[in-house]
């Protein structure tokens, strides 16, 4: 990934980063927070996954950090330079070509009415960056080549191409503009299973040959593993678990990690958990605002934060839970990562 | 799972289909989307149909419940359903067959509750019309319904909006139970929805179906999930079935190599990382020959080695 022995600044992080969606009547001043304090930074050349269910804060991030929401508070940092600071109001012509997004519907994000060559050129234009005559060609046709499409569906129509090849022309229209960091929003959940590897495999190669940092978005923790070097778990717009994606997913320590774990189909697992018990916690989760795994009466999540516990010997996993207890501890409340979720249940 | 298998080897199947040949047609050509496909659906069985986009599963679908149009056309084959000729039904016995005997839920069906009518009032409506309650009795019965797949009655009086796309799945599977038909059609029930609730629709079905003993016809791509809630299944691919076996057994060892490209098309949880390679955006087999039988149950077409090689 990195060179251990350089300082490294991150190629993207964000700090503190808070986001409330105004709610209720003309009057009324309640807010919904849906990012409540966002920690996370991806290095040059690496691929972050931020998992979680639908509502849990994962587009918000990718949206804020895109600027296409203002969030309420925190830094958002390309470089070490606080972005927020530096183009207050909205995003300068410059982030903008270093920070791209991917969408998830590639049926929605190509305008119908336009030919393949029109999205490329176009982006190239508005940054500045396209050759003239001949060179343009050549240079929309490496575009092409970059993610697997070939030259003749210049001229295609968006209706022309299947799901896959929409979504790579989304992708090399993002490339287009070289950017330092993609930010790709669940860029596989509506394609057919049969090219989502294609994608995925698309998006390692870019990480590998092109040095591109990314966001990955998903809530497909099959293809987080597969894809990211470090994945992070959001639940109710807090980051609860980060670390190395193998490791994560093998040890999930957060009760929520390890819901959304069990919940992934697997035929070789099947039967090793119950599913009855399985849905009453998920309700509960569903039911609460904050945290519906504290139990705990003394250490309850919304009354005191929890802090991060370091998971394993690595160093990159690490945990935002109370009921988190390291293996290694001498207390008789020791909590195995895989016991901790039946340990919620029993209480 | 113990009351499948007793189910499975009974041999009362509920549904047949014979030689099906689904064609779309133009003023200048036909293209055989469904391509000779035979099966059979047991009492209290569940089947899985797998297979990519434009396989021709939902087409399959389509004609059990009748519901092709032009240009689609059902060109050859046999559809019999509790010994009755699918094929054969005039529009008063297709109103009748359609929700009592068999029931289907759309892919993106949590859409397709009308959003101007509160829940209850589209749950009334099925009873009148179809079973000719009056709507005390159908508001008792829609009630209870929901009560079935774990939602509050009290949200019989709420508008779809108001309910979470997994509350809306599960709302529109109570519907298509409510008539208790003998065959549920689900065709990629989950697809739109998070693996969460995926997970608890899926555990829902199946306890569903053991409380009410119909048979499902379960169509998706997520092979994973296939082989969780499914007895037996059948893999597609181009109009024609390319395997079919107990679904254990496909899992356990896929012999066409479509069937393995299609197990390996998802990552794994477990296990090294390792490269794959997907199936690519237009992987088809030319002529598919018929099915030979491999091993008792378990139903191959024979593939040339080179294809195998080729994926």
């Amino acid at each position: 990934m990195t060179d251990p022995t350089v300082p490294q600044i991150p190629s993207l992080e964000v700090q503190g980063l808070v986001k409330d969606f105004p709610s209720g009547g003309l009057f009324s001043r309640t807010s919904v927070r849906a990012l409540g304090g966002v920690n996370l930074s991806i290095g040059r050349g690496e691929i972050v996954a931020l998992v979680g269910e639908s509502g849990s804060g994962k587009s918000t991030l990718a949206r804020c950090v895109a600027r296409l929401e203002k969030p309420t508070s925190g830094k958002i940092l390309l470089d070490g330079v606080d972005v927020l600071r530096r183009d207050r109001f909205s995003a300068s012509r410059e982030y903008r070509s270093q920070v791209q997004m991917v969408f998830q519907d590639p049926f929605g994000s190509l305008n119908p009415a336009h030919r393949i060559e029109h999205f490329l050129t176009r982006s190239l234009e508005i940054h500045g960056k396209a050759h003239k005559g001949a060179a343009l060609r050549e240079q929309l046709a490496a575009l092409l080549q970059t993610v697997g499409l070939s030259e003749d569906m210049l001229s295609s129509y968006p209706h022309e191409l299947s799901g896959g090849q929409r979504q790579r022309v989304a992708i090399a229209r993002a490339l287009a503009v070289e950017p330092q960091v993609i930010l790709a929003d669940e860029p596989t959940s509506m394609l057919d299973v049969s090219v989502r590897i294609g994608i995925l495999n698309l998006l390692a190669r870019l990480r590998d040959e092109q040095g591109i940092s990314m966001l990955y978005i998903t809530h497909d923790l099959a293809s987080a593993r597969y894809l990211a070097d470090r994945t992070a778990v959001m639940f109710a717009g807090e980051l609860v678990e980060e670390g190395e994606s193998l490791e994560l997913l093998a040890e999930p320590a957060h009760p929520y990690t390890q819901l959304l774990v069990s919940a992934v189909p697997d035929p070789a697992r099947s039967g090793s958990y119950d599913p009855e018990e399985r849905a009453r916690l998920r309700a509960a989760v569903m039911k609460s605002s904050s945290c519906a795994f504290d139990t705990d009466p003394n250490q309850r999540c919304s009354s005191s934060e929890p802090v991060r516990h370091q998971v394993g010997e690595t160093g990159t996993h690490w945990v935002r839970c109370h009921l988190y207890r390291p293996q290694n501890a001498s207390t008789a409340h020791t909590v195995a990562p895989s016991t901790a979720l039946t340990e919620t249940q029993a209480s | 799972m113990t009351v499948s298998q007793t189910s499975f080897g009974s041999h009362d199947s509920v549904l047949e289909v014979r030689d099906l040949v689904v064609q779309y047609v133009s003023d200048t050509r036909a293209i055989t989307a469904v391509d000779r496909v035979s099966f059979d659906i047991g009492v209290g069985e569940i089947f899985g149909l797998a297979g990519e986009s434009g396989c021709g599963k939902s087409t399959i679908a389509n004609s059990i419940m009748r519901l092709l149009r032009h240009p689609a056309l059902i060109a050859g084959g046999s559809i019999t359903f509790g010994g009755r000729d699918v094929l054969a039904m005039d529009t008063d016995e297709l109103r009748r067959f359609r929700w009592q005997d068999v029931a289907m839920v759309f892919q993106s069906a949590m859409n397709s509750l009308n959003p101007v009518m509160t829940i209850g009032d589209q749950m009334v409506d099925i009873f009148t019309t179809h079973a000719g309650y009056s709507r005390k009795e159908s508001l008792r019965r829609s009630a209870q319904l929901l009560e079935l797949v774990r939602i509050d009655p009290a949200r019989l009086r709420s508008y779809p909006h108001q309910l979470s796309g997994g509350m809306r799945q599960r709302a529109v599977i109570a519907m298509a139970v409510a008539l208790k038909p003998s065959l549920l059609i689900l065709d990629e029930p989950t697809t739109a929805l998070d693996v969460v609730v995926q997970q608890e629709i899926m555990a829902q079905i199946k306890d569903l179906q053991r409380e009410l003993g119909f048979s499902v016809l379960f169509i998706t791509h997520d092979m994973s999930l296939m082989v969780e809630l499914s007895h037996r299944m059948a893999v597609m691919n181009s109009g024609r079935i390319v395997e079919t076996a107990a679904a254990k057994t496909i899992h356990a060892s896929p012999r066409h190599p479509y069937t393995q490209a299609l197990m390996n098309a998802f990552p794994p949880l477990t296990g090294p990382r390792r490269p794959l390679r997907g199936l690519g955006d237009d992987v088809t087999f030319g002529d598919i020959p018929d099915l030979e039988e491999v091993t008792p149950g378990h139903f191959v077409a024979p593939a040339a080695p080179s294809l195998g090689a080729s994926l």
